[in-house]
């Protein structure tokens, strides 16, 4: 509210969209991430010294909610680029570009990566912590999914 | 293509409210919606305070997004919401004149953006059923007729945007609670408690302030989800008769 600088909430909220898409959809890859990690650090510093929120903090005031949503997605944007980057295989909608069949089909590594990941929340500008959560599996024997 | 708007200002519920005139560019590809998010950015861009509007899904299952535009809830389309109208429905040089739901039991907030709890409330009322239902059965587990099945469903897909009761000139939530109450009362799951959530619903409606229905049928005419009114002819079976005492 404070800031009082020069550039609304959505256009923020369409640039951090737009890296998000553009390097961390679906389909990434580990250097684009390493580049767009720093893009959207950026990206939120700028936030902090630029944005304009009209209105008044007293009143109800959608642009303001809006842009305490936009802050958060600052912080949520990072963490899955932090994330995807450390997941070294790919599974599900997470398809490293590096990690692929000869086929174009996603490969997994189960040895290294059958845990779900629980980062841990350090503060403004630390990197997360990992927490792993492993994945045990008793009856079943892990298996490639194939559509063919 | 380049429209004039006519917009209800009102900074809150207690300010007085009048009309201002805007000038926005849009593209007929534009949902209404956007075109809205389009001039918000250039009142942001000059400092201005841009317009409040609800929205949400954007994809008329919501039901937030309620405008009367031009006179009409939810503009001049039959059967859809705000979020579904289209640019291309006007031409260039058009004057559009966008106003909040004008009802009692649904103040004004701020600009276009009207307080719709009392809806809530009538559903906390007795929109519900009872009975814990657990997991999912399956589908044929309780046979029900394929008539009344999809009697149910149509009334089922009321998204409580409350355009019926801006339409109506009593600003009645009959064909909303008619809805509702239809809904369950057609199914096995909601009969049993029929005749009691008619009342507990009916009775929270006239708390709120809506008015009474008379037959105008207007609600039905601007309901995005073309809800009929012979709902509200159940509604009124159930209401009666438990008001009798009887059952039917
Ligand atoms: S009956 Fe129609 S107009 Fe009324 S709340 Fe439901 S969907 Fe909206
Ligand atoms: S925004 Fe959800 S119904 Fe229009």
């Amino acid at each position: 509210m404070n800031v009082k600088g020069n550039q609304s909430v959505e256009s923020f909220h369409r640039r951090l969209g737009k890296i998000m898409w553009d390097y961390c959809g679906m389909s990434r890859n580990a250097d684009s991430m390493k580049k767009y990690r720093k893009m959207i650090q950026e990206l939120r510093e700028e936030f902090y010294k630029d944005v304009f929120i009209p209105g008044s903090m007293n009143d109800y005031n959608p642009e303001l909610e809006k842009a305490q949503r936009v802050a958060d997605f600052f912080e949520l944007g990072e963490l899955m680029v932090v994330d995807a980057l450390d997941r070294n295989e790919s599974c599900g909608g997470h398809f490293r570009e590096e990690y692929q069949s000869e086929e174009g089909e996603a490969l997994r590594n189960d040895e290294d990566y059958a845990y779900v990941s629980a980062w841990e929340y350090k503060g403004w500008d630390q990197d997360p912590v990992l927490h792993k959560e492993e994945l045990i599996f008793e009856n079943i024997e892990l298996k490639t999914r194939s559509y063919k | 293509m380049k429209l004039t708007l006519k917009i209800w200002r009102q900074k809150s519920p207690k300010d007085k409210g009048r009309f201002e005139t805007y000038k926005v560019e849009a593209s007929p590809h534009m949902s209404f919606l956007e075109m809205l998010d389009v001039l918000n950015e250039e009142l942001i861009s000059k400092k201005e305070e841009p317009v409040t509007f609800e929205h949400d899904c954007r994809e008329g299952i919501c039901g937030t997004c309620g405008l009367v535009i031009n006179g009409q809830p939810h503009g001049p389309n039959k059967g859809t919401a705000t979020c579904q109208l289209h640019m291309r429905f006007y031409k260039d040089g058009d004057i559009i004149v966008i106003e909040p739901y004008r009802a009692s039991a649904f103040p004004v907030l701020k600009d276009l953006a009207v307080d719709r709890s009392a809806f809530d409330r009538i559903i906390q009322a007795g929109g519900y059923i009872s009975v814990s239902t657990g997991a999912p059965q399956d589908g044929n587990a309780i046979p029900i007729e394929k008539d009344q099945a999809a009697k149910s469903f149509d009334a089922a897909a009321c998204i409580g945007c409350g355009a019926c009761v801006a339409a109506c000139p009593n600003a009645s939530a009959m064909l909303f609670v008619s809805a509702k109450v239809s809904h369950l009362a057609l199914l096995p799951q909601g009969k049993v408690e029929a005749q009691r959530r008619a009342q507990a619903m009916v009775r929270q409606m006239d708390e709120e302030g809506f008015g009474m229905c008379s037959n105008v049928t207007a609600c039905e005419v601007e309901c995005p989800k073309e809800i009929s009114v012979t709902n509200i002819a159940r509604l009124n079976r159930e209401y009666l008769s438990a008001s009798l005492g009887s059952e039917v």
